[in-house]
C-alpha cells in the first residue's frame, strides 16, 4: 500500500497530484488515507481558484435574481426567503458536483485509486471525496447565507436557524450529488442527467432544511425539522458512498 | 424428470422470448374483456355520486393507473436488481421494458387527477401530498429512463439503472412523508383525499376490474418490449435470425443466408 500511495498515478498531467504529496510518510491507516485524500482535493481546489469559487458565484448570482423576479417587497421577500436560499444551494451543489470525478477520470487517478482499495476503501474514497467536495463548496455556502438573510431582512434567529439547517443540509446535497456524479461518469448531457436524477432525492432535505426556518417564523420550535434533518443526513452519510463505490465500479468496469 | 416444469429454464432470452409470444395475445384479450366488463359496470350501473356527480367516474381510469404507478416502479426496481445481483440478462431487460409503462401510468394517473381536479375541487392542480409525491414518482421514472438511455453499453446502463432504481425506491417513502409533513405545515387541510365516502359495491367492482385490466394491459405491453429488447440484443444470435423468419409477417420473411 505505501508503494501505491507514494507512486504518482499513471499518465501524469497538471494539475494531478501523487496521493503520497499530501502527507509524505504518511501512515496507511485507512483514517491516513481519508485525510490524504481529502487534503489532496482541497490542494487541487487551492491550484484551480476560480473554479472553486464558481459555485458560491453561481449561489450568489441566483439568490440574487429572486426579487428581480419576484418583486421588491420586503414582506414577500422576508416570506420566501429561506427557500429561495435553498434552492439556490441546491442547485449550485448539483450543478459543482459534475466534476467530482471527471478529472480523477481524464488523468486515470481514479482506477488507480480504486484499483488500490479493497471495497472498504472505495467506500472511505468516495466518502474523502464527498467530504472536500463539502468543504470546497458547501461549507462557504453556509458561510455567506446569513449575508442573504440580511439582504432579505430575516430576523435573527430566523437566520440563525437557516444557517444550521444549511450546516446539517449541505453535506446531504454533497453525498447525495457524489452518487449522480459517480453514476453518469463520462456520458453525454451529464449535468442535466445529474440533476434530473438527484434533485428528487434532495427534496426531503429541502422540505426540511426551508421548513425549520418556516416553523421558526411562525413562532414554533424548529427542533422536529432539524431532527428530521440530521436523521436524513445520518441516513444519506451511511447509504451514499457504499451506493456511490458501486456506481464508480459500475462507470469504471 | 424432464417432465416437470422449471420456471428458470424462461431465464434463457430465447425461450422467454417464445413464450412471451404466446402470451402476449392472451393478455390483449384479458385486457379487452376486463376493461369492457369494468367501464360497463363503471359507467352505466355504478350510481351517481351525491356530491361530485358524474364527473367521480374518472376515478376508474385513475385510481387503477396510480396503483399501477407505484406497483411497477417496485417491480422495475426488484428485476434491476435482480439483473444486478445475478448477472441475468432477461431481468435487467424486463426492467428496462417495466419502465416506460410505469412512466406512463404515472402521466396517467396524474393528468386523470387534474381532470378530475377541475370538477371537484374547482382547480387543475393543488400541492397536496399525494398529487406531490406521484409528480416526484414521475420525475423518477423519467431520471431511470434518461439515464439507461444515456449510456451506450446495454450491460453498464443495466447495472446504473439498477442502481437508481434501487436507491430510488428507499427514498420513495422517506420522501412520501417529507411530502406529507411538508403538506400539512404549509396548507390547511383545505381538501383532503382520504376521508373518501363509503364506496358502493359496483363502483368497487368496475375499480377492480379496471385494475386487472391494467395489470393484463401491462403484461402485454411490457411483454411486447421485452421481445423487442431481446431480438436488438441478441441480434447476432442464430435463433433471433430464425424467430425472425418464424414469426415474421406471411410473405415477407427475410432471405436469411446459411
Amino acid at each position: 500500500m505505501g508503494a501505491l500511495m507514494s507512486a504518482p498515478p499513471a499518465g501524469p498531467q497538471e494539475g494531478a497530484l501523487p496521493l503520497g504529496a499530501a502527507a509524505p510518510g504518511a501512515e496507511t491507516a485507512p483514517s491516513g488515507l481519508f485525510a490524504a485524500l481529502i487534503a489532496r482535493d482541497l490542494r487541487l481546489a487551492a491550484r484551480r481558484r476560480a473554479d472553486a469559487l464558481l459555485p458560491i458565484a453561481f449561489f450568489t448570482v441566483a439568490v440574487s435574481l429572486f426579487p428581480f423576479g419576484i418583486g421588491p417587497e420586503a414582506q414577500t421577500l422576508r416570506q420566501i426567503a429561506p427557500g429561495i436560499v435553498w434552492v439556490a444551494a441546491l442547485l449550485a451543489a448539483m450543478i459543482s458536483v459534475t466534476q467530482l470525478y471527471a478529472l480523477d477520470l481524464a488523468d486515470g487517478s481514479l482506477e488507480q485509486m480504486l484499483l488500490a482499495s479493497p471495497p472498504g476503501l472505495a467506500i472511505g474514497l468516495v466518502a474523502a471525496k464527498a467530504a472536500a467536495h463539502w468543504l470546497v463548496t458547501g461549507l462557504p455556502l453556509v458561510i455567506v447565507a446569513p449575508l442573504f438573510g440580511l439582504m432579505f431582512d430575516m430576523q435573527g434567529v430566523s437566520i440563525a436557524t437557516l444557517t444550521f439547517s444549511l450546516l446539517l443540509g449541505t453535506p446531504i446535497l454533497s453525498l447525495l450529488g457524489g452518487l449522480g456524479a459517480a453514476l453518469t461518469l463520462g456520458l453525454r448531457s451529464g449535468a442535466a442527467l445529474l440533476i434530473l436524477l438527484i434533485v428528487p432525492l434532495c427534496i426531503p432535505a429541502l422540505i426540511f432544511g426551508a421548513g425549520a426556518v418556516s416553523q421558526v417564523d411562525a413562532g414554533l420550535s424548529a427542533r422536529g425539522h432539524l431532527s428530521l434533518l440530521g436523521a436524513f443526513l445520518i441516513f444519506t452519510a451511511l447509504m451514499a458512498p457504499p451506493a456511490t463505490a458501486a456506481a464508480l465500479r459500475i462507470a469504471t468496469d | 424428470m424432464t417432465t416437470s416444469f422449471r420456471i428458470f429454464q424462461f431465464a434463457a432470452p430465447a425461450r422467454f422470448y417464445r413464450l412471451a409470444g404466446t402470451l402476449v395475445p392472451w393478455f390483449w384479450a384479458a385486457f379487452a374483456a376486463f376493461a369492457a366488463i369494468g367501464l360497463y359496470i363503471g359507467l352505466f350501473r355504478a350510481p351517481t355520486d351525491a356530491t361530485q356527480g358524474d364527473a367521480y367516474r374518472i376515478i376508474f381510469i385513475h385510481v387503477p393507473a396510480a396503483w399501477m404507478s407505484m406497483v411497477l416502479y417496485v417491480v422495475m426496481a426488484f428485476w434491476a436488481a435482480i439483473g444486478w445481483a445475478f448477472n441475468a440478462r432477461l431481468a435487467s431487460m424486463v426492467a428496462r421494458a417495466v419502465a416506460p409503462t410505469g412512466a406512463m401510468f404515472t402521466f396517467l394517473a396524474l393528468w386523470t387527477g387534474a381532470l378530475w381536479g377541475k370538477p371537484a375541487w374547482g382547480t387543475w392542480w393543488v400541492w397536496d401530498a399525494r398529487l406531490t409525491s406521484e409528480l416526484i414518482m414521475l420525475f423518477l421514472y423519467a431520471g431511470y429512463l434518461a439515464l439507461v438511455s444515456a449510456i451506450d453499453d446495454p450491460r453498464r446502463a443495466d447495472r446504473a439503472g439498477a442502481l437508481i432504481a434501487v436507491v430510488g425506491s428507499v427514498n420513495v417513502p422517506i420522501i412520501y412523508f417529507s411530502v406529507k409533513w411538508w403538506n400539512t405545515l404549509h396548507q390547511g387541510a383545505t381538501v383532503t383525499l382520504t376521508n373518501a365516502p363509503k364506496m358502493a359495491s359496483s363502483m368497487l367492482v368496475a375499480m377492480l376490474l379496471l385494475t386487472l385490466a391494467f395489470w393484463a394491459y401491462a403484461f402485454a405491453v411490457v411483454f411486447t418490449r421485452a421481445q423487442a429488447i431481446i431480438l436488438e440484443r441478441d441480434r447476432h444470435a442464430q435463433w433471433t435470425a430464425d424467430a425472425a423468419r418464424d414469426t415474421g409477417p406471411a410473405g415477407n420473411a427475410p432471405a436469411i443466408p446459411t
